[in-house]
């Protein structure tokens, strides 16, 4: 044993033993006023602020025949507002060198600020500019329109996309899960204008909206914000209900096109963030196919056979549906291999469960990684919002590791027997075959 | 090299998806080029055996990002042997005599800590975020491989499958991606750059575990490294890790890293990509340009502000005339990237909408050229964007990584810490001429590649559909 070895283990040996659930270095204030409540990190690291937000409702309330409203809506509120149109807004943006942007997903719609602190108060007047006055002028439709027309047409080239856009159809018939949250060129076509300044008063109120405020900012600033976002949003908005869902399973599907390598996308049901078994979920998700530790599907399918450069699977949890998603891209002729493979591991999980040595791996990455996630005021700002969004509660980030730590290899093999189910995957291929 | 061009990304990164995606995020970061910020503050020394040491505090969480950066990179590869540099890079992870192929990672991971690596033309980095009280640990692994690294035929073989399938993956599904790869081979008539640094495929196909090893052991060792740690600790903590750590290693002759200049362009070249699964087509034109290395570095700074007037965001002029009020095109940018070792490029790129032509994306970007080449610039939009580039000088400090990216890139190609230190004020001194005539040498169109990826015509709908029977119960 060379001293470098010995040295090593030591070291290892040491750092194992020591290893606590690391607590981030995060002291969140409430501040609440005229009915609206943010989450703020006053940390003046950086003379900068980061503001995330977002208001529950996403691309699942889009009308039938109106599929990518939601998409098309979210990227027009900064494209003018109030007296300011495209250009000038944008050209405001630009002198102040504010960042500012919208996004949205199935469940939500999300804004992002980030400004340097001395132009705090600019920064603030245009994000609720955006949020209460969009204008949603017929030049900028036309050109966002057309942006996300082109953007669907270079998605029609990727089988990655496609095989999962696929997966999502098969797997929520009749549901709005199952329609694309980007529209298609015939339903982005149909948006009007009327449809944009709809979609704005039904979704963007008071009380669907969560906020949070990280950075060279203290919480007087941020209770001005709210206190003038309260004046500029309605109380409550009208979003239809959205039904749970039960994802069904579907025979493996194969979508032909040309392609030198083959998408494989795979899922089965899942559990709802607010399962009590969704942290073991986590817990055993790292050591099938979890990022950071040689997952067991990483190893199967590229370590031991250099099937494909890449292979991982994630918990997804909607607010009506769950899922694990996983995907892969391999070589056309063997995607074949790929799949049995995959489907083996699923099998030898639900079958065998975790070992004591894997779910203690799993713990020691998951806890000792936490604190990665604090390192930037966006980043941090938008794992509060995540936070709210899941009801997990304002001192869910202290509660995190432990929740982590008390997974018990009954808890994990509980979940990974009963939850992963081969017979419950579906899978769709889109490749060159 | 930054990510802020499709031609030269860095590509590497071992793990999955996930990780895939972790450093995709990275990309914007690394994006304004090196330069970002007279405001990391670093501190920095060198070992006995020549391993240069950069500190960048930063309190915010306690945690350490810990990069080692190798000054070597695909530009350095021997002819006929592309993708080896990216291809050890990989390797690295099978393992030492002390730590077995996958322990490296396990450790890392078990830890707490998120390890990856890349590779670009100049430089090979590979990077642990962590607990900063692991810091020893990481460093131990990282100076454990940089010596003693051993490789199977197996292991080496199986590698190139995985990488094969990162190329089928990042290239060969992206049509975009192979005319990219076509385009730098025209534009760089000498320069190592003209090849991929994922490297051809019958190339990858073809690499020995001997070429490797003699890659690696000519050019892993503490002279020709450079260790980055930002993040919750001080220079004086760092210091007597890194000399019992990284100092016992034993310095080894300098290698010698040519570098490879350009002939004149003189000529104007096109080349055209037809693909059947082309839908959205696209335009581009790549002008010779020098670097913040191999030109003067005024000159460089002048051309980022250039490429930010010109086409970063929806003022941009590009922007304003091709995109905006019915014009032509859905977008339109100007890409220019000063961190490279040899000559670097000035990108300009537009995709029409349905219908239009590309020779009328052509003409369009040709009169916008022409405009800005005769002095129709305004001052006040230049100072626009100068005041945007120096703002993310800022925002770059509200990270943990950026400082570490941006110090490592320069010192890798060769730049002084004080060119990214003193970036902000080599930004606000530029002036309008200086722009005016950054344009005049550099946009020349006679000396100019031209891309052109068209949309293929399509007969009947792509996506041909089998269900087969397997496992399906509703």
């Amino acid at each position: 044993m060379s001293g470098l070895m010995r040295r090593l283990s030591l070291l290892i040996a040491l750092l194992l033993i020591t290893t606590a659930p690391a607590a981030a270095a995060t002291d969140i204030q409430r501040v609440v006023s005229g009915g609206l409540e943010a989450w703020l990190v006053e940390d003046h690291a950086a003379p900068v602020i980061s503001v995330s937000l977002a208001f529950r409702g996403g691309a699942a309330l889009d009308p039938l025949g109106k599929e990518g409203l939601a998409q098309l809506a979210t990227t027009m509120l900064d494209e003018g507002a109030g007296d300011l149109d495209s250009h000038a807004f944008q050209r405001r943006l630009d002198e102040l060198a504010i960042e500012l942007g919208f996004e949205v997903d199935r469940d939500a719609l999300y804004g992002n600020l980030r400004t340097l602190a001395e132009n705090r108060d600019e920064a603030f007047a245009l994000l609720r500019l955006a949020l209460s006055r969009p204008r949603f002028d017929a030049e900028p439709m036309e050109r966002m329109r057309n942006q996300l027309q082109a953007r669907l047409r270079r998605a029609e080239e990727d089988p990655r996309t496609l095989a999962q856009r696929r997966l999502f159809a098969a797997l929520f018939p009749g549901h709005p899960y199952g329609r694309p949250v980007e529209g298609t060129h015939d339903s982005l076509a149909a948006v009007t204008t009327d449809d944009l300044h709809g979609f704005v008063a039904r979704h963007l109120s008071r009380d669907s909206l969560v906020l949070a405020v990280v950075g060279a900012i203290d919480a007087a600033a941020v209770k001005a914000l709210l206190d003038t976002l309260a004046r500029d949003l309605p109380a409550a908005g009208a979003r239809p209900a959205i039904a749970d869902v039960v994802p069904a399973v579907v025979p493996e599907t194969v979508v032909t096109m040309p392609a030198r390598q083959a998408a494989v996308v795979f899922a089965q049901p899942g559990l709802k963030r607010s399962d009590p078994d969704f942290i073991a979920l986590t817990v055993v998700n790292q050591v099938l196919g979890g990022s950071g530790l040689n997952a067991r599907l990483f190893e199967e399918v590229r370590e031991k056979r250099g099937l494909a450069y890449g292979i991982y699977t994630t918990p997804l949890a909607f607010d009506h549906s769950a899922l694990i998603l996983g995907a892969a891209g391999t070589a056309n002729e063997r995607v074949g291999e790929t799949v049995a493979v995959i489907r083996d591991e699923w099998r030898r999980l639900a079958r065998e469960g975790l070992t004591e040595a894997e779910l203690a791996d799993a713990k020691r990455y998951l806890t000792g990684s936490y604190p990665l996630r604090f390192t930037a005021s966006g980043s941090i700002a938008r794992m509060l919002i995540a936070i709210q969004l899941d009801h997990l509660g304002i001192d869910y980030i202290s509660r995190r590791n432990g929740l982590i730590e008390a997974v018990t290899l009954a808890d994990a093999n509980r979940v990974a027997t009963r939850l992963f189910d081969p017979e419950r995957l579906s899978v769709v291929i889109a490749g060159g075959l | 090299m930054t990510a802020n061009s499709s031609h030269g990304a860095p590509v590497g990164l071992r793990a999955g998806y996930a990780l895939m995606f972790a450093v995709a995020l990275l990309w914007p970061l690394v994006r304004p080029p090196a330069a970002h910020a007279a405001v990391f503050s670093p501190e920095t020394f060198t070992l006995a055996n020549g391993l240069q040491v950069v500190v960048i505090p930063n309190r915010r969480a306690p945690v350490v990002s810990h990069m080692v950066w190798y000054k070597v990179g695909a530009a350095d590869e021997p002819a006929g042997q592309s993708g080896l540099a990216h291809l050890l890079e990989h390797l690295m992870f099978k393992g030492t005599p002390t730590v077995p192929d996958g322990a490296f990672s396990q450790q890392v991971a078990r830890n707490g800590g998120e390890d990856n690596a890349f590779t670009s033309y100049d430089y090979t980095a590979y990077f642990q975020n962590i607990a900063k009280d692991r810091l020893g640990l990481v460093m131990e692994l990282e100076a454990d491989r940089m010596r003693n690294l051993t490789l199977s035929d197996a292991q080496v073989a199986g590698e190139i499958n995985v990488v094969l399938e990162e190329r089928h993956q990042r290239v060969d599904n992206n049509p975009a991606a192979l005319l990219g790869e076509r385009t730098s081979a025209l534009l760089f008539l000498n320069s190592p750059y003209r090849r991929p640094v994922i490297g051809w495929e019958h190339e990858v196909r073809g690499l020995t575990r001997s070429q490797v090893l003699a890659f690696y052991r000519h050019w892993y060792q503490p002279g020709n490294a450079i260790v980055v740690v930002a993040g919750d600790v001080s220079v004086d903590e760092v210091r007597p890790l890194a000399e019992r750590i990284y100092g016992a290693i034993p310095a080894a002759a300098a290698a010698e890293r040519p570098l490879v200049e350009e002939p004149p362009p003189l000529a104007a070249r096109r080349v055209s990509l037809e693909d059947g699964r082309v839908t959205q087509a696209a335009w581009s034109r790549h002008y010779l340009a020098p670097s913040a290395r191999s030109g003067d570095g005024r000159q460089a700074a002048a051309l980022e502000v250039l490429a930010a007037v010109l086409g970063d965001g929806a003022t941009s002029r590009l922007y304003r005339s091709l995109v905006v009020d019915a014009g032509p095109a859905v977008s339109a940018a100007a890409m220019y990237d000063p961190t490279l070792r040899g000559p670097s490029r000035f990108t300009i790129s537009a995709s029409p909408r349905p219908g239009v032509a590309l020779s009328t994306i052509e003409a369009a970007v040709e009169a916008v050229v022409r405009a800005v080449r005769d002095g129709d610039l305004a001052a006040e939009d230049i100072e626009r964007a100068k005041k945007r580039l120096i703002a993310e000088a800022v925002y770059a400090r509200d990270s943990l990584s950026h400082g570490a990216h941006a110090l490592g890139e320069a010192l890798s190609i060769g730049l002084p810490i004080v060119s990214v230190e003193e970036w902000p004020q080599a930004i606000a001194a530029v002036s309008r001429d200086e722009v005016i005539a950054a344009a005049r040498t550099v946009l020349d169109d006679s000396h100019a590649v031209t891309a052109l990826l068209p949309a293929a015509k399509r007969t009947g709908g792509s996506g041909g559909e089998a269900a087969q029977a397997a496992g399906a119960e509703q």
